[in-house]
């Protein structure tokens, strides 16, 4: 007898559910997302409310039974927003409480454990291009303004990256697919919740160099490629497709 | 700001740095300081890909394309007739901070012609990343090109607004030199290299004592050959580049294909291909010394003096060493899983970890990621009953080899004929 518990996308809502599998001792358990459809065949419903406590208690756990690394993990397999990547998280928790004595997520015959290292990997790419591919264009009031549209939910992870480096101009970076935005005003980073949709337009309005830069950027891009060398495989494989719409260099002059 | 005249020269200055292949913004530690702009910090990142799929990194321009020497593989030299540009000082440190605030790079790499002779040039690089740093508390990456000859004055300045420096030594062997370059000599090249090294390990050593004084090339310092304009072996290379390894801590030598720029009796033709296979081949051969734990010797002796093009260096050695395979993967030390083909060090150490949860089998071994059409031939299993091991078939190397497509492959056809 499966019983599904529906929690609310938030990383304390997973713990919170985490924490109830033990409460209710729940054997079968499987943690969903809320807005999810329902599979056909279950059992029993159980909704889970975030409880900041509960959460917090679970992570402390974590935090001594996987380490560091763990909590990253977990945290970076969320983020793949995966339908039913909840399952090999709940596994490796299971697993690590079972077998406090273990170091558990050193074990790479686990099915769960290498999903979880799947997963951080993906998302730590994912992380890594947005770091790389984030295209700034400076708009009106002095914003430095990139879109992305990335795989996965990296935003939450990206921010520190940007906020380290861009300390001395405001900028926004808008995530197109799941509509918010990280905003930095010279003070503190903020997320930003606002419809760009059309908006997008008005905000170009700029009197500055910002389409000449861009044009120097392109003679750039376009110069410093080796004729002779061409290898288009290479480089759609380091630059896929799906990333080229917001990326200045693929932009005709 | 002129930006059709700015554009023409970025054109000519950028075209004429591509042939330097280092795009590297790794290997420094600088954090942003007082709410300035950037960092470089950790792995460095590619901001972007050529068509030829190399990184993009670093805005890597030429202050000048004017030259008064006539280095025979330079497409830069005097007797080329090319048009010829120069940017201000203040041209560069514009392009670098608007590029950057856009996040297209992670920073600049300046390099230069010798326009009037090396300190006048040198100082016009360190002109630059000087006034990067102070004027505009900019904090990212900068590798200065050191220009052989400039005094160790000059070189001291660079070094505290650098955060790499490379000279480069252009050919493998100072005949190769001499034939292409007969004005330049490789002292000159080894001197500000020598003096560089001695100041980062003296800055290291006072970082160690007081947390407060500055850094001095904190990425390092880097070297390039061009492979393929003389006739060098790849022994020579290799040996060349091991030394240079350890008489001067350098981060990384790189390897350049000849592009050919020029109709000269002294090099291939115009037509000739540029050796992207061989160059490669470099690399895996670099990476073994460095990461995997082979000798230069082990790669290559004096009676094969080339590096084989059908298979990699690994590759190659194992199937020169048979004698030291099946390895057992349950007991095997970590040193000698690395010797494994198909292993890298990551995967090498996933089976260091795994083995000691369960026994392993391939399955395990193809999750954590190794090559196993390739590895299965040299590794033995804890009591298992597959009998994967091969190693006895003379044809071992065309059964690996028929499993495994070459991404040269096209290339490789083209090129073994030269050899
Ligand atoms: S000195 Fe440098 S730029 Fe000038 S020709 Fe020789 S290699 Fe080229």
């Amino acid at each position: 007898m499966i019983t599904l518990l529906t929690y609310d996308h938030s990383l304390d809502g997973f713990f919170t559910a985490v924490f109830e599998v033990y409460e209710y001792k729940i054997e079968k358990a499987e943690i969903r997302k809320e807005a999810l459809e329902k599979p056909a065949l279950f059992y029993g419903l159980h909704r889970v409310i975030t409880d900041p406590k509960k959460a917090e208690r679970v992570f402390k756990k974590l935090k001594m039974l996987l380490g560091e690394k763990g909590i990253h993990q977990i945290i970076y397999s969320l983020l793949t927003e995966d339908e039913h990547c909840e399952r090999p998280i709940l596994e490796v928790i299971k697993y690590a409480i079972a077998n406090p004595e273990k170091k558990v997520l050193s074990n790479m015959t686990n099915q769960s454990v290498l999903k979880l290292e799947r997963y951080t990997k993906q998302v730590g790419r994912e992380k890594h291009r947005m770091e790389a591919f984030v295209r700034f264009r400076l708009i009106t009031d002095q914003i430095y303004f990139a879109e992305i549209e990335p795989d996965f939910n990296v935003m939450p992870i990206i921010a520190k990256h940007f906020a380290q480096r861009y300390q001395d101009q405001k900028w926004l970076i808008f995530d197109q697919k799941r509509q918010y935005g990280l905003f930095y005003n010279l003070q503190t980073v903020e997320t930003v919740e606002m419809d760009f949709s059309d908006k997008t337009k008005d905000l170009e309005m700029l009197g500055n160099d910002e389409d000449l830069y861009q044009n120097l950027w392109r003679t750039y891009f376009d110069k410093t490629n080796i004729k002779a060398r061409k290898n288009t495989r290479l480089h759609i494989q380091h630059v896929p497709k799906r990333y080229w719409k917001y990326l200045t260099e693929k932009q005709p002059f | 700001m002129n930006f059709e005249r700015i554009n023409e020269k970025l054109s000519i200055l950028a075209d004429a740095a591509k042939y330097d292949v280092s795009c590297s913004s790794s290997g420094s530690n600088r954090k942003n300081k007082n709410k300035g702009l950037g960092d470089a910090s950790g792995m460095g990142i590619c901001h972007s890909y050529t068509e030829d799929g190399r990184c993009v990194s670093l805005l890597k321009i030429l202050l000048t394309n004017v030259c008064i020497y006539d280095c025979a593989y330079c497409v830069t030299r005097k007797s080329n007739d090319i048009k010829r540009a120069a940017f201000t000082v203040q041209e560069v440190v514009d392009l670098t901070i608007n590029f950057y605030r856009r996040n297209y790079i992670e920073g600049l790499f300046l390099s230069s012609g010798i326009f009037k002779d090396a300190n006048t040039t040198m100082e016009r690089l360190v002109a630059v990343a000087k006034k990067l740093r102070l004027e505009q508390n900019f904090n990212g990456y900068i590798h200065l090109k050191s220009i052989p000859g400039a005094t160790d004055e000059l070189m001291k300045e660079a070094g505290l607004y650098a955060d790499r420096l490379s000279v480069n030594l252009e050919l493998p062997t100072v005949e190769g030199l001499k034939l292409l370059a007969p004005d330049k000599n490789r002292q000159d090249m080894i001197n500000p290299m020598t003096f560089v090294k001695n100041e980062i390990i003296l800055y290291q050593d006072e970082k160690r004592r007081f947390k407060k004084s500055p850094k001095f090339a904190p990425g390092g310092q880097s070297t390039q050959m061009i492979i393929g304009a003389t006739p060098e072996t790849d022994l020579q290379i290799i040996h060349t580049a091991n030394d240079f390894y350890k008489d001067f801590n350098l981060k990384r030598v790189y390897y350049s294909g000849y592009i050919p720029v020029s109709q000269d009796a002294r090099l291939p033709s115009l037509q000739s291909q540029v050796p992207m296979l061989r160059e490669n081949r470099l690399y895996q051969a670099d990476w073994l010394m460095r990461f995997y734990g082979f000798r230069a010797d082990e790669i290559l002796d004096v009676k094969k003096p080339f590096l084989e093009l059908d298979v990699d260096p690994k590759l190659g050695w194992a199937l020169r060493n048979l004698d030291f395979f099946p390895l057992n993967i349950q007991t095997a030390d970590f040193h000698a899983i690395l010797r494994i083909p198909g292993v890298g060090v990551k995967s090498a150490w996933k089976i260091v970890e795994g083995r000691k949860f369960t026994k392993l089998n391939l399955q395990h071994l193809q999750k954590m990621g190794v090559a196993v059409n390739r590895a299965q031939h040299f590794i033995s299993f804890a009591n298992s009953f597959i009998k994967t091991n091969l190693l006895q078939q003379h044809n071992l190397k065309d059964i690996i080899l028929g499993t495994v497509k070459s991404k040269y492959q096209t290339h490789y056809s083209a090129q073994l004929s030269l050899f």
